[in-house]
């Protein structure tokens, strides 16, 4: 079977990016860069894992249908948290005097809010079947 | 595809490699196809994953202090080792499988036994890091105890935590046992340049485990040391 | 005994070796087929008892066959039996493990040992069901729904919440499977756009099998956990949301609906074909709908919670797209009637379920774009005109295009015809039924009655009565094939290489086939359906 061999110096220098940019994700979390925080950090996650996938999986060297897969992948990942956040970052926003059809940007949470070890409503004891 | 009607029948000859399995035409039919098989088993847990990820992505939207908190309460020290670890061994997983590739089974067993090596260091390290959560009465359930007012949110992160990095962990010891099984054909003497593919897919399955590691270690341990939030 | 001519081998898959551990350590697809059919048979047999335990419940107004607490059960336990171990299985691991490598010219499927280990992580999955139903069943709906799931029920949702996690996982190794044999197992000249249109629905079915069922596997999980060790996902006194669990979970069984009706989609196209001896009008527009079907799929979910919290926003969006789904579904019913016009239709039984599907999937889908309409949804939803619409899809739907495909490829499987007449007859019955049993369910909906309810005001129950006795039909109906079908196993006709006279690889082999399909791998040089280039006259 044919397959692309990697030179050792390769697979070295991609684990130095990866050494380099673990560095770098640490080293950005103690500064404060507000909402950039997240973003920086995914994004420092998303290289390094495009690095492992490319080189340490052999993606660069596979076949279209292989790149196709694990760029399907991904899409669908997308898909989920997309459309999901569509309810979720869309709730409260004004629909009419009425007020809105959905619920509230978040479920309800109180100052003290009942604690877990509080039985739940008992549940309804029938006749056993 | 090459246009041509083979008999299969008894009378026909040609050198099989022993890993040949019948259904398939050629040994190059047969890797090909355990490859996609494996990059689909991949896609599989990368959507398995990603429910417990979208979950994680909306209660981090919705408490962002809650969320400061219990990353806060993680030790980033031991995040990190393990980290550099995993990563480590998947340099050593890729060497191995250079080395399947390159008939070079001396350095394959080796290669293979440092991946295993590596991936228990991660584990034993995890294994702190959860005592250490139960013994300060952590862990989600009836006996969660946290000072704070966002305590039942926290309580919602950690019971991510534990089962984003439980399910990482069980899918470690899961490839710790392939990775047995990997050792054992090496040892055998079973690889070389003509045929490496479960060493391979081995090494596939390795790196996922790696990259889900790469993204749980800033979504949990690094979403806020700089204490923008908390 | 079949006497041997010069293509044929009094050898078969079915009598070359006849141990039971032949059987129960078999590699070979078509007979992991026949074991699916045998255990997807038996989990049928179950809903249907469940089946029938409501619609004697809901002939009289009064709960007083069963109670609320028992009926809950009952119907929870009708829905995961029908849902994951009838309806996810049924067309793809019995049809399309037998047919897929035949149509492809191949031996097998690409991995015939996980092929195998699907089928016993099936049967293990409907074990641990099985036995949740042994210990008392479950009652909070096959939806699952938290905080009642996690917290307030007190049945046994662990143990079901354990079958159905481990049953998904037969389905997305069986679509990992069928993906990797149609990449890379189609005999040389078999190009994409040569592929049967049930290969192309296979493909798509498989898609959807290996990226969505992941999702309700973990959510599942979730719920369990929560359930059994207290960890918060869902729980509104921590800050969680239950509306989150429902779009984890839909996330995943609405494109499983996509995996019940894609196959049987699959199915008419092959039917139609053969029995209108035409190739398949606008073959690439019907290819590429099944894909379109499979990826629009995922994007529909949230018409699941239009009235469950979710933001009015959010809400038009799905809606939207869920009217966009239809589409594609639209384009194959318009192609498949162009196909069966002006066509000289040969009547056979395949083809009465064939008709019966596409009466019964028309409306089903019509119904369909009501539910999606965000103001008649707000009245419709949990009433029976839900139930009603997706009856009309899944069992008019899914069912009978599994009965097509299982009438069409019988003499294929076993070598054997069946009674002709009866298998029509038994079309018939299942319309008739099947109408009676479920159009009264619109009309129930439409007036308000909700479901999940054990007993309903008395101004319904002329309408229940009807659903009532139109099951009762059904019920025949279902139950004619088992025998006739049992009886043509061992003392049918024998049926040749291929009586329906049809194009298609799995038809010039003999019937049943050799263990290992071919004799020498066939080339392909030409189309699926080219019925004009050959020269027969059906008698």
């Amino acid at each position: 079977m044919s397959g692309h061999v990697s030179p050792k110096s390769t697979y070295y220098a991609i684990f130095g990016a990866l050494m380099v940019l673990t560095g770098v994700t640490v080293a950005a979390a103690f500064v404060n860069l507000g909402t950039f925080n997240f973003p920086v950090a995914i994004s420092i996650a998303i290289t390094k894992a495009t690095l492992v996938i490319l080189f340490f999986m052999h993606v660069k060297y596979s076949s279209r249908l292989t790149k196709m897969v694990v760029a399907m992948s991904f899409f669908f990942l997308a898909i989920m948290f997309g459309l999901t956040l569509t309810d979720y970052m869309s709730r409260g926003w004004y629909t009419s005097p009425r007020g809105s059809t959905g619920a509230g940007t978040q479920v309800g949470v109180s100052a003290n809010p009942p604690a877990r070890t509080e039985t739940a409503p008992a549940a309804v004891q029938e006749p056993a079947p | 595809m090459a246009a041509h009607a083979d008999s299969h029948g008894h009378g026909h000859v040609h050198a099989h490699h022993p890993a040949h399995q019948h259904h398939f035409e050629t040994m190059e039919q047969q890797s090909e196809a355990a490859t996609l098989g494996m990059w689909l088993f991949l896609v599989t847990e990368v959507m398995f994953f990603g429910g417990l990820l979208m979950a994680y992505l909306l209660y981090r939207v919705w408490y962002p202090h809650a969320w400061s908190e219990g990353s806060l309460e993680l030790d980033i020290v031991l995040g990190g080792v393990n980290t550099v670890v995993l990563i480590g061994s998947s340099l050593t997983m890729a060497l191995a499988v250079r080395a399947a590739q390159t008939d070079q089974r001396r350095a394959t067993i080796v290669f293979l036994i440092l991946t295993m090596a590596l991936g228990l260091t991660f584990l034993v390290i995890k294994f702190f890091e959860y005592k250490h959560k139960f013994d300060t009465g952590h862990v989600p359930g009836p006996n969660f105890h946290f000072e704070g007012p966002d305590a039942p949110q926290v309580e919602i992160f950690l019971s991510l935590y534990f089962a984003l990095t439980g399910l990482h962990a069980l899918h470690m010891l899961i490839g710790f046992g392939i990775m047995s099984v990997i050792l054992w054909m090496a040892i055998k003497n079973r690889f070389s340049h003509e045929w490496y593919t479960p060493v391979e897919l081995a090494g596939l399955y390795w790196h996922f485990v790696d990259i889900v590691w790469i993204f749980l270690f800033p979504l949990l341990y690094l979403v806020d040391r700089s204490h923008h939030f908390a | 005994m079949i006497t041997a001519t010069a293509t044929e081998s009094p050898v078969n898959y079915l009598n070359h070796q006849s141990t039971v551990a032949s059987w129960l350590l078999t590699k070979d697809h078509k007979r992991i087929g026949l074991m699916y059919m045998v255990s997807v048979t038996i989990a049928f047999i179950i809903g249907a008892f469940f089946a029938a335990l409501i619609r004697a419940e809901l002939a009289t107004p009064q709960g007083d066959l069963l109670s609320a607490d028992v009926y809950n059960r009952v119907f929870t336990m009708h829905g995961v039996a029908m849902v994951f171990f009838v309806l996810i299985p049924a067309v793809p691991a019995i049809l399309g493990n037998f047919v897929l490598p035949l149509m492809l010219g191949a031996k097998d499927v690409a991995f015939p040992k996980l092929n195998l280990l699907s089928w016993y992580v099936f049967v293990l999955g409907l074990t641990f069901t099985v036995g949740a139903m042994i210990y008392g069943g479950v009652d909070t709906g096959w939806t699952f729904y938290p905080p009642y799931s996690t917290e307030g029920s007190n049945s046994n949702v662990l143990l079901a919440g354990i079958g159905v996690f481990i049953t998904g996982f037969s389905s997305i190794l069986t679509g990992l499977n069928f993906m990797v044999t149609i990449h890379r197992m189609r005999a040389p000249g078999l190009t994409w756009f040569r592929l049967p249109l049930f290969v192309w629905a296979v493909y798509s079915t498989a898609l959807v099998m290996v990226l969505g069922t992941p999702v309700v596997a973990i959510t599942v999980a979730m719920v369990a956990v929560e359930r059994a060790f207290g960890l918060g996902f869902f729980d509104p006194r921590l800050g969680g949301d239950p509306v989150l669990f429902q779009h984890l979970f839909w996330f995943y069984s609405h494109p499983a609906v996509y995996i019940m009706i894609l196959p049987p989609m699959g199915v008419i196209s092959e039917v139609i074909a053969c029995f209108s001896r035409k190739n398949v009008f606008g073959y690439s527009f019907v290819a590429f709908s099944s894909l379109a079907i499979a990826v629009f799929g995922f994007l529909v979910w949230a018409h699941h919670l239009f009235v469950a919290g979710i933001s009015a926003y959010s809400a038009m969006v799905f809606s939207f797209l869920t009217f966009a789904v239809a589409i594609p579904s639209a384009v194959k019913t318009f192609n498949w009637t162009a196909t069966l016009y002006r066509a000289a239709i040969w009547w056979k039984a395949p083809m009465a379920w064939v008709y019966g599907f596409m009466g019964l999937f028309l409306v089903g889908g019509l119904t369909g774009l009501f539910t999606a309409s965000l103001g008649i949804d707000i009245h419709i939803h949990d009433t029976y005109f839900v139930v009603a619409h997706f009856h009309y899809i899944m069992v008019g739907g899914a069912i009978m295009g599994y009965f097509a495909g299982l009438h069409y490829w019988w003499p294929k499987m076993t070598g054997r015809m069946y009674h002709d007449g009866l298998a029509k007859l038994s079309a018939l019955l299942v319309f008739v039924g099947f109408n009676m049993t479920f159009f009264p369910q619109f009309i129930l909906g439409y007036l308000g009655m909700p479901r999940r309810y054990h007993m309903y005001p008395p101004e319904f129950q002329v309408l229940n009565l009807a659903s009532t006795a139109g099951a009762t039909v059904l019920g025949i109906g279902y139950l004619l094939p088992m025998l006739y079908l049992t009886y043509s196993f061992f003392k049918g006709q024998k049926a040749g290489a291929n009586p329906w006279l049809a194009t298609g690889l799995e038809w010039t082999t003999q019937s049943p086939p050799l263990p290992h399909n071919f004799i020498e791998q066939p080339i392909v040089t030409e189309g699926a359906y080219e019925y004009s280039k050959r020269e027969i006259k059906v008698a």
